[in-house]
């Protein structure tokens, strides 16, 4: 990502889609121009990265943090649902599923 | 347009990805059981829902799995792999991602080699096998049968969630022209068998352990860049992957035959029509948004870990069966008819037993199936590989002949006793007594001069006219060998 890139509105309304949140034209319109300048913010950071500092995605070079094959504490059906809205036959209820078939 | 003449016209080029269930104890990234008992939502914890503050840890023994599927597919293993967050919304996923790989897969660049049933080996490439974990199961209520369309609301339960699997990822498989619905039946039941030779999944079709999807394309000739591709999703049965990739194919050519493009997309299989219906239109990769997951650091498993998963390697199925092959001498055709009729292990238990393998062979694939199919049950349902041991060691001993072998089996599948047993107790074993020999063919010859005169005169074959009645005087039981031996010598000397 460079300075340069400007994030549009329907990028914005894409993303909005996937993330099934509705938007109206004007919240496109100013998150379209937050971004672009939170991006432009964050590129600046490559101006001062040299090639000596590879991309990472943990701060700490830790790795092979494994547990074993060992049931522990689980839930009970009561207590997975505890919090959910609604309820039935011990499962789940969620709304209408719709922008599939 | 029918499937033969779509394939006489276009190249098609599939491409499969298959789902396994690791049979792990516990899920992938918590300590939740990995099974089905119980009722709905109860084989969870807080990491299976996703809840705020639960945090996953990955299963060693899910890892080992993974290592173990790549090092059989003949993959390279990787260095160093981390796991990426798949971002998408739907309410089986309850983190609102699925923890999956990315660019980085625990293996890669592997190859399977199919063997079709008529004994064409093809070579199928293999692009990766990733970790990732299971989504929970929905059931839609209010629609027709369980469907989603018209229902008015849906039914989550989390059991599933989180239940380790691995994705196996093949390269666009080309080349395989008329026999591509095959290839691709046989590529999954060759998957689904080195899954169970290494240990590492139940493998059952039939209760969701092994899920496949079809990419099917068609393109002008070999020669022409690949066409627009559809992707089948959950075909769930030997069968029904042949059809839907034959179903696709003529599908497709019908589509181009109008003049139209294929969309690419997402297509639902049917199983009670045998039709793919058009589901949502395929997402780009980049709507996935897939990161690197935070909450989990890299995998690094060490070489001497991967040397030591190796060394534990089964034989897998297809070098068994050619090792057997050549071990016990079978042609292709007869390797083929036991491997088809499911007797290989069978085979080899009873060679283990003691048997000679052609004897096994011909037991097992003639008599005993013969018995079996009347009966509607299998074959080993019948016999021990042990009980065929024996009997085939009675008729080494001379104590058997085929025919009366074939009595003593009815008799051990009735119940009667291990085949010595049942020899005994039917009194079928053959005649020792070469007195009562001897009596049958001097009989014989004697009802029969007319026979005794071809004999003399030279004609070998009319001691065939004597064995009956000498068969029937002992029951069946004579040794024909001996008894043909006595004849001539009671003729001519």
């Amino acid at each position: 990502m460079t300075e340069s890139s400007e994030i549009t509105p329907e990028q914005v309304q894409h993303l909005a889609s996937l993330s099934r949140i509705a938007m109206g034209e004007d919240e496109l319109k100013a998150l379209a121009g937050d971004l672009t300048t939170i991006l432009g913010n964050v590129a600046r950071v490559n101006e001062v990265v040299g090639d000596d500092v590879p991309a990472t995605s943990h701060p700490i070079p830790l790795s092979n943090v494994l547990r074993p094959d060992v049931v522990g504490q689980t839930l009970t059906s009561e207590q997975a649902l505890a919090a959910a809205p609604a309820a039935q036959d011990d499962k789940f209820v969620v709304p209408q599923i719709l922008g599939e078939e | 347009m029918k499937y033969e003449d779509a394939i006489k016209k276009y190249d098609p080029v599939i491409g499969i990805e298959v789902h396994v269930e690791l049979g792990t104890v516990t899920k992938m990234f918590d300590a939740a059981p990995n099974s089905f008992g119980g009722g709905p939502n109860s084989n969870i914890t807080p990491t299976s829902l996703g809840l705020p503050g639960s945090l996953p840890v990955v299963n060693e023994k899910a890892v080992e799995y993974a290592i173990k599927i790549g090092l059989a597919l003949g993959c390279d293993i990787a260095e160093s792999c981390r796991f990426a967050r798949k971002n998408y919304f739907y309410p089986d996923v309850p983190k609102d991602f699925q923890t999956s790989q990315s660019d980085e897969p625990i293996a890669a660049n592997g190859e399977v080699e199919v063997e079709l049933e008529d004994g064409t080996m093809v070579t199928i490439p293999v692009e990766r096998a990733h970790m990732e974990e299971d989504a929970g199961k929905n059931t839609h209520v209010g629609g027709a049968t369980g469907r989603i369309h018209g229902a008015v609301h849906s039914l989550v339960d989390y059991n599933r969630a989180g239940v380790p699997l691995v994705e196996i990822v093949t390269h666009p498989i080309t080349g395989t022209g008329e026999r591509a619905a095959e290839v691709a039946a046989a590529y999954v039941r060759t998957l689904r068998d080195i899954f169970r030779a290494l240990g590492v999944s139940e493998a059952r079709m039939e209760q969701g352990n092994v899920r496949a999807d079809v990419n099917v394309s068609l393109r002008e000739s070999p020669e022409a860049p690949l066409g627009t591709r559809t992707e089948t999703k959950n075909v769930n049965s030997f069968r029904s992957i042949e059809r839907a990739v034959r179903y696709e194919i003529a599908r497709q050519a019908t589509v181009l035959e109008s003049g139209e493009k294929v969309v690419q997309e997402t297509r639902h299989w049917h199983e009670d029509t045998g039709e793919t219906t058009s589901g949502r239109v395929k997402s780009d990769a980049d709507d996935y948004r897939y990161f690197p997951e935070p909450d989990l650091v890299p995998l690094v498993p060490s070489r001497d870990w991967i040397e030591e998963l190796r060394a534990t390697l089964p034989e897998l199925p297809a070098q068994k069966r050619r090792r057997l092959a050549a071990v016990w001498g079978f042609s292709d055709l007869e390797m083929r008819d036991v491997v088809n009729a499911g007797l290989l292990e069978t085979i080899e238990d009873t060679v283990d037993a003691g048997a000679k393998p052609s004897a096994a062979r011909k037991w097992w694939t003639g008599e005993i199936a013969r018995l079996a199919k009347q009966q509607e049950r299998h074959p080993t349902d019948l016999v021990t590989p042990v009980q065929v041991a024996a009997l085939a060691q009675l008729i080494k001993d001379g104590r058997l002949n085929d025919k009366l072998a074939k009595e003593v089996l009815a008799g051990v599948v009735a119940g009667e006793g291990e085949p010595a047993e049942v020899m005994t107790a039917r009194g079928l074993e053959i005649v020792e007594d070469t007195g009562a020999l001897e009596a049958a063919v001097a009989e014989a010859i004697a009802a029969n001069p007319d026979v005794v005169e071809k004999i003399k005169g030279g004609k070998m074959q009319a001691v065939g006219a004597l064995m009956g009645p000498i068969m029937k005087a002992t029951r069946g039981q004579a040794d024909a060998g001996k008894a043909r031996e006595m004849i001539l010598a009671k003729i001519n000397g």
